[in-house]
């Protein structure tokens, strides 16, 4: 089988699971899952250092920036501006240009705010970014944002944290099939199935962090996903078969006796 | 020497007028490298801090990476 690589903004992967690292319980919990799911890129929020607890542990301890791809996210983030703030300072902490950009629209359904999206994504690219965007399962916002320099679509499955699945199967082939950009399902799974449909239907790849952070066994979850994740991916490149209304028997039907 | 209050993440802290933005950085023990910092809305460039003087409220911002989705 020939060599079948992630590619994001020139930069190839072999894993097509992203993993987040919010959730856990500890750092060394966070960095045993991110080993069992075999994730080389994983998203990291920007926040204020704990300036009275001066031994707080850091991430940066845990996770080797040098050995995994760091994903500086825009979590939290309501306004363009506020994003635009987060991910200036992610850059400035090291040198990350590759970034994840998310700009929810409503605290509830933690729905992006499409508008605000477009927006930043425009003036983040002109400033030499490359931006990965969580969107709505929309093709013509997903258009758009290709059209405004993104370098990966990351459309939503279901709401944040839900665990509900892919919700619209047919949005998520229309996106894949109009963009020549890796398409990475984003928020929304709760099962390593979820995963292996959203491989099936051609995404390039899946971003999970509750689905395994809040399963009862993480480090077993993370597992499941890795091996979802390529099993949906082998699925795809082998080609289905077509479906069809009635039977059609496996065996012979000669030489029946 | 006069003292003045600026703020760091948000918090109240007394500084001396005119010392250093570095010489802050380390008595909070912030480890430079890891981190980026804003001074009243402006990223700072990490290798300047030492010339950078504190005035009265300014604010400061510390920023680092944890674990998010």
């Amino acid at each position: 089988m020939k060599k079948d690589k992630l590619i994001i903004a020139k930069k190839k992967f072999d894993s097509r699971l992203i993993v987040g690292t919010g959730k856990y319980k500890s750092m060394t919990e966070c960095a045993n899952a991110i080993k069992f799911s075999g994730a080389e890129i994983v998203t990291v929020a920007v926040r204020r250092v704990n300036i009275s607890n001066k031994n707080k542990p850091l991430l940066m301890d845990y996770i080797d920036p040098k050995k995994i791809t760091y994903l500086p996210n825009t979590a939290g983030c309501f306004t363009s501006k506020d994003a635009l703030r987060t991910l200036r300072l992610a850059r400035e902490i090291g040198g990350w240009k590759l970034v994840k950009l998310e700009v929810l629209g409503d605290k509830t359904n933690l729905f992006p705010d499409m508008i605000e999206t477009l927006k930043t994504t425009e003036v983040l690219a002109k400033e030499g970014f490359r931006v990965m965007v969580y969107c709505n399962d929309d093709p013509l916002m997903s258009k758009r944002l290709e059209n405004s320099g993104a370098d990966a679509i990351m459309p939503l499955a279901a709401p944040i944290g839900s665990g509900l699945g892919i919700l619209n199967k047919i949005n998520i082939q229309i996106i894949r099939k109009q963009t020549k950009l890796p398409v990475i399902i984003d928020a929304g799974l709760g099962q390593a199935s979820d995963a292996t449909i959203a491989m099936e239907l051609g995404c390039d790849g899946v971003l999970v962090n509750t689905a395994i952070a809040k399963a009862k066994k993480p480090f077993e979850m993370a597992l499941a996903f890795k091996n979802a994740v390529v099993a949906g991916r082998q699925s795809y490149n082998s080609g289905r078969i077509t479906k069809t209304l009635m039977g059609n028997p496996s065996s012979p039907t000669e030489g029946i006796i | 020497m006069k003292k003045i209050k600026i703020k760091v993440n948000g918090k109240v802290k007394t500084v001396l007028n005119n010392s250093k933005l570095s010489d802050l950085l380390k008595n909070l023990n912030i480890p430079i490298k890891k981190v980026a910092i804003e001074l009243n809305q402006e990223i700072i460039d990490k290798k300047r801090t030492s010339n950078i003087k504190l005035k009265k409220d300014d604010k400061i911002e510390i920023v680092h990476f944890i674990g998010g989705g």
